[in-house]
């Protein structure tokens, strides 16, 4: 059983119930596909059990002893991405887009295309259990090539088939897809805003495109109340349960600054709302 | 017959893959010969346009028909264009899907998924 | 000379620190964020220009391709597919690099060019404002954001409001800065995502220093890494209704009397470190 969490627009609170979420569940497969943010692990202290490189794409690379200087790929390169520097050729690797037009052009084939490491991937061995997550390179992109990887990594971790909880990217495109296809459920966190419903809807219909079971939760659901009527309309009219409305609670952003789960809180009303929302998810995938 | 079906694994029991661009493998099977193929997908591999590379690799099996979860519009513009037929299944293992597609209980795939914005 | 105003994770306040800071500086203020450009809803200034970002993409001449497929072979971004004795193209794939021509012995490949995007200018309150806005569905926006750029006077002062994150478009904003303002919140999110902001700006060797967002004026994390690191503080803007009110509102916080001294303070903060004319 594998349960994606996800939001559309960032800051919704996707991460604090994603952690709230595979606490309550206790014995559960982490993974953090949010790459641009990966915040999942920032609650656990770990162990990295496993890493590897990820190699996201391949830019160019000129070997100094074959290179005669003619000038020619710097010429014919359309990003800027070859310099010259003491008299010396190089690319520059934020630049070069990967195209390998340079590497044809050379007629010293001194250009190589070489893969580029774009992330390290992890397996973390936390107290409770494991969890698959990465740690991108500055500069670069997360692709759904990167969440598929993290998503195989959990598996072969996970033969036992334990429940795993996903913290899902953010945004519509290929990451989002990548994270959403082939999992069992999804839990939509959204918050009463405008861009909050917009982005609802979005989610959504990527999850009804790929026949995903779908809830709703929404977060801070008190802070406008007229919007979070618009998106409870939104969703009885979309047959889509909504499992949980969770209050604003100042609890949240203290469980934030300690690193400690919200569900530690005991008097806090967001963990009741949270709590009371895994009851009744739970008993739906089940 | 050549049918090619997005699968998880090399096994003719292992699962499909409901998904096309990044599945982790293509299985050819010819239902007139019983012969069969694994391919690993080259699009799996492609940091973006995944659709179109598997897409390709596929046509230049010279298959009949795909079947998979649901194509992109970038694949679904190639294999129809090539006149290969698409057809929908879920996660069930390669024989079954075999056993659906014989039995004509699959649907065809007329119109493309959502768009993954070329990533 | 360029100010770049940047953030690791979105909803840190980074388009509230760079319209502000442009008003307080009388400087241009450019909005790079061209997937969700924000900085024009609190502004809203008259637009007196706009104009169309191009990009190229080949077209195949079919009477000239002999459909030998050199062209999808050479292809990296999987932009050309050969079916049957046809080429087709994706045009959203193509990073117009230019191979496909390059390869093409038979001259069949000639360049179109699409729009992809614009760039809009006006003025609002005496400063002069553009935005790129990205068209829905392009997956690139760097090239917009390298027209973007690469149009203005870096002789003037210009504040350029990044994308959020420390994704190639970040990176391809700040190749044009001469000085970075980090904003951040005091959270343990925020620090881990300071971080990385701050080692991708060290690695352009830009001068920067950190803007502390929702700040409750207590000692936090934040400020203790910045001490700790000698990273210099150049403002903070408080966590309190009237501020979130103001903004929700969409009003702008330097018109307000008790916020026009965070900004002013910013900017004889950044002066210090980066002295002008």
């Amino acid at each position: 059983m594998e349960l994606v969490i996800l939001s559309g627009k960032g800051g919704t609170g996707k991460t604090t119930i994603a952690t709230a979420l595979s606490e309550l569940a206790k014995d559960v497969m982490r993974v953090d596909c949010d790459v641009d943010a990966p915040n999942f692990y920032l609650y656990y202290q770990g162990q990295d059990v496993e890493r590897k490189d990820f190699i996201g794409s391949k830019k160019a690379f000129i070997d100094k002893s074959k290179c005669v200087k003619c000038g020619i790929c710097k010429e014919i390169c359309r990003f800027d991405a070859i310099d010259i520097k003491k008299d010396q050729y190089f690319v520059d690797s934020f630049s070069c887009e990967g195209c390998g037009l340079c590497t044809i052009a050379c007629n010293f084939k001194a250009i190589s295309m070489q893969d580029e490491k774009t992330a390290d991937v992890y397996i973390t061995k936390i107290e409770k259990g494991l969890l698959s997550r990465a740690q991108m390179e500055i500069g670069a992109d997360g692709s759904g090539k990167l969440i598929t990887e993290l998503r195989e990594n959990a598996k072969r971790y996970n033969k036992e088939n334990k429940l795993t909880i996903i913290d899902g990217s953010p945004g519509i495109g290929c990451p989002v897809i990548s994270s959403i296809t082939g999992s069992n459920a999804a839990l939509i966190v959204t918050e009463p805003s405008k861009s909050g419903l917009e982005d609802l809807k979005r989610v959504y219909s990527l999850c009804k495109h790929f026949k995903i079971m779908t809830f709703v939760c929404i977060n801070k659901y008190d802070i406008n109340i007229e919007v979070a009527n618009d998106i409870e309309e939104f969703a009885n009219n979309n047959n889509i349960t909504i499992v949980g409305k969770i209050p604003f609670d100042e609890k949240v952003m203290e469980s934030i600054n300690n690193l400690k789960p919200i569900t530690e809180y005991e008097e806090s009303r967001a963990n009741k709302a949270i709590r009371e929302m895994w009851e009744i998810l739970k008993s739906k995938i089940n | 017959m050549k049918i090619v079906i997005s699968a998880k694994g090399q096994d003719i029991n292992d699962l499909m893959d409901v998904r096309f661009g990044r599945c982790r493998y293509f299985q050819i099977h010819n239902l007139e010969t019983g012969e069969f193929k694994v391919l690993e997908n080259a699009g799996q591999k492609s940091g973006g346009g995944a659709g179109i590379a598997a897409a390709q690799q596929i046509i230049d099996e010279g298959v009949d028909v795909v079947i998979t979860g649901s194509l992109g519009p970038n694949a679904f513009d190639l294999i129809n264009k090539a006149g290969i037929k698409a057809y929908k299944c879920d996660e069930i293992s390669i024989k079954e899907v075999i056993e659906k597609f014989k039995n004509g209980e699959l649907q065809e795939i007329n119109i493309a998924g959502p768009s993954h914005h070329g990533m | 000379m360029n100010i770049a105003v940047l953030s690791g994770k979105g909803g840190t306040g980074k388009t509230t620190v760079s319209t502000n800071l442009s008003l307080a500086l009388n400087a241009n203020y450019v909005d790079c964020d061209v997937e969700e450009p924000n900085g024009f809803l609190f502004l809203k200034p008259n637009i007196d220009n706009v104009y169309e970002v191009e990009e190229e993409y080949p077209v195949i001449n079919k009477e000239k391709c002999v459909g030998c497929g050199m062209c999808v072979k050479v292809c990296n971004f999987n932009a050309l597919a050969k079916v049957k004795d046809d080429i087709l193209v994706f045009d959203k794939l193509c990073h117009s690099c230019g191979a496909c021509q390059y390869v093409c012995k038979f001259g069949a490949i000639e360049y179109k060019k699409r729009v992809i995007g614009r760039i809009e200018s006006g003025s609002a309150f005496g400063i002069n404002i553009k935005q790129g806005i990205l068209n829905k569905g392009e997956p690139m926006a760097v090239p917009v954001i390298k027209k973007m750029l690469s149009s203005i006077n870096r002789n003037e002062l210009n504040v350029i409001d990044c994308p959020p994150g420390t994704s190639c478009n970040v990176v391809n904003s700040l190749k044009y800065s001469d000085f970075a303002v980090l904003v951040t919140e005091p959270s343990n999110f925020g620090l881990h995502d300071l971080k990385l902001a701050i080692e991708l700006v060290k690695m352009f060797n830009i001068p920067f220093g950190v803007v502390i967002n929702k700040d409750n004026g207590e000692e936090n994390i934040i400020k203790k890494y910045c001490i700790n690191n000698n990273i210099r503080i150049l403002g903070t803007i408080p966590f309190n209704k009237k501020t979130a009110e103001l903004y929700s509102k969409g009003e702008i916080l330097y018109f307000d009397r008790d916020h026009k001294n965070i900004f002013d303070e910013l900017v004889n903060n950044i002066r210090e470190v980066l002295p002008w004319s």
